[in-house]
């Protein structure tokens, strides 16, 4: 198997494997993530209302989407965003939404309810106290939460958030479902047009693994140094 | 300026307050005293709202607080509240703690609630340390600070929840200090403490509850030299003599 290996095809194909590829998943897992964090942040809020109907309706919408395999998720909002779009404006059809949005929207939603969890968590490891005292001040709820309690939990939380950003790198691979080419398709790509399955799939394996390691050992050389002093 | 009317409160079937009345008159200092699990903490913090209570009526300076339209943030803003545990924004500097409020709640501008912050700073001595964090603070000092943050809102009033129950006892006075300092000013202030000193040198009227109930609500002098009820007697005793 390992005889007549040809690294040759990874040379010939880099650049388009990370201009077109790698700029694809890294684009997708930025944009994931920042949109992931703000919904996730604001759907811990509403988790922690005290108004009964916000806090279900968040609590139901993360419970939903944290038991949907990530792939079935990807598939619905591919089927189900152009409708939804078609019925917002009022058209009669559908709305043309492009692979690349869709999957934009659906990994910010689905990613929403992790970083909800890690937000919600952050937030209660902030001592009641602390909003009592923004409270005391005069500082209203949004003030509160955004100049008092949101600050502490993120940068208790930037680690957790983090790693969640790192498992949603390797998840953003599976848009090959609805034929995106990310990384890992276009490598695909390269390998079924080639017949070198064997070195492009090792040589993305490789990449994805020096990715991710070496963003988990900046994450946790980051955790000792961000820590708050009480 | 403060007044309680009746006040009850309840954690579910369990009544922390029991129909509490009492009066705050402009530059009064009272002195709010009892043992632990009383209902002291609750219901001073009863009085700006940070507690809801379920019967009875609070007015400060003429707005009920438990009116479901008073602005809320508005009167908080004008009563100056000291907690146990400090509660300083551990990721502001001391300065930007004193300066947060001023520019967000009353509006004023940066430079104004710097010279604001400065002036408190000075005047609960803690100046050089305008630049750390809260974290990097002993005790005594973060306490201080808060008063300060408290004090450049320039409150009508100010609530005290056990501010030197947390401390080391050495450290115990610098924060006394400070608040004699204040009540001398006439400060209207309601100080819920164990501290009896503090109570001896500046208090007008001393309250001691007991198991949600205000027992006594005396003078000073009539409280200390014999309260009415066994239950006080009984506390004073026991916290005097140790």
């Amino acid at each position: 198997m390992f005889t007549g290996f040809d690294l040759d095809v990874i040379q010939r194909s880099f650049v388009y494997l990370f201009r077109d590829g790698m700029t694809f998943t890294l684009t997708l897992t930025a944009i994931a993530m920042a949109g992931g964090i703000v919904f996730g942040t604001l759907l811990a809020m509403m988790r922690l209302s005290s108004f009964r109907l916000l806090a279900a309706a968040a609590g139901a919408y993360v419970n939903l989407m944290r038991s949907l395999p990530l792939v079935l998720v990807i598939f619905w909002f591919y089927f189900l965003v152009p409708w939804i779009g078609g019925w917002l404006i009022g058209a009669s059809g559908t709305v043309k939404v492009g692979a690349f949005l869709s999957s934009a929207i659906t990994f910010t939603m689905f990613e929403a309810a992790y970083y909800c969890e890690i937000m919600r968590a952050g937030i209660q490891s902030i001592p009641r106290g602390q909003v009592a005292a923004g409270q005391a001040l005069g500082l209203n709820y949004w003030q509160t939460m955004g100049l008092v309690v949101l600050p502490q939990a993120f940068r208790n939380m930037v680690p957790v958030l983090l790693t969640q950003t790192i498992i949603l790198f390797q998840d953003t691979s599976l848009v090959y479902v609805i034929s995106v080419t990310d990384f890992l398709g276009a490598a695909s790509k390269v390998a079924n047009r080639d017949g070198r399955l064997v070195e492009m799939y090792l040589f993305a394996a490789l990449v994805y693994f020096i990715v991710s390691f070496t963003a988990s050992q900046y994450v946790r050389s980051l955790q000792s140094r961000i820590a708050v002093i009480r | 300026m403060i007044s309680l009317n009746n006040v009850s409160k309840w954690y579910g079937g369990f009544q922390v307050l029991a129909d509490c009345s009492t009066e705050v008159a402009k530059g009064e200092v009272v002195v709010v005293c009892g043992p632990s699990g009383s209902g002291k903490s609750t219901l001073i913090k009863c009085v700006n709202g940070l507690e809801p209570f379920q019967k009875g009526e609070i007015v400060v300076d003429g707005i009920a607080v438990g009116d479901p339209r008073t602005d809320l943030p508005k009167l908080r803003a004008r009563v100056g509240m000291v907690f146990q545990h400090f509660e300083l924004f551990p990721h502001m500097s001391v300065l930007r703690n004193l300066t947060l409020a001023q520019v967000k709640v009353l509006g004023r501008s940066e430079a104004e609630a710097r010279d604001k912050g400065l002036k408190l700073l000075e005047r609960v001595g803690l100046t050089e340390h305008r630049d750390k964090y809260p974290g990097n603070l002993s005790g005594g000092q973060q306490q201080r600070v808060a008063i300060a943050r408290a004090l450049c809102m320039d409150p009508i009033a100010m609530l005290f929840d056990e501010p030197t129950s947390a401390l080391d006892p050495e450290m115990i006075n610098e924060v006394l200090d400070v608040m004699v300092q204040l009540a001398k000013e006439g400060m209207t202030m309601m100080v819920v403490t164990h501290e009896m000193g503090f109570a001896r040198k500046v208090a007008h009227r001393v309250i001691f509850m007991d198991a949600g109930r205000i027992v006594e609500d005396a003078q000073k002098e009539e409280f200390f030299g014999t309260p009415r009820s066994e239950r006080a007697q009984l506390f004073l005793s026991k916290i005097l003599h140790h």
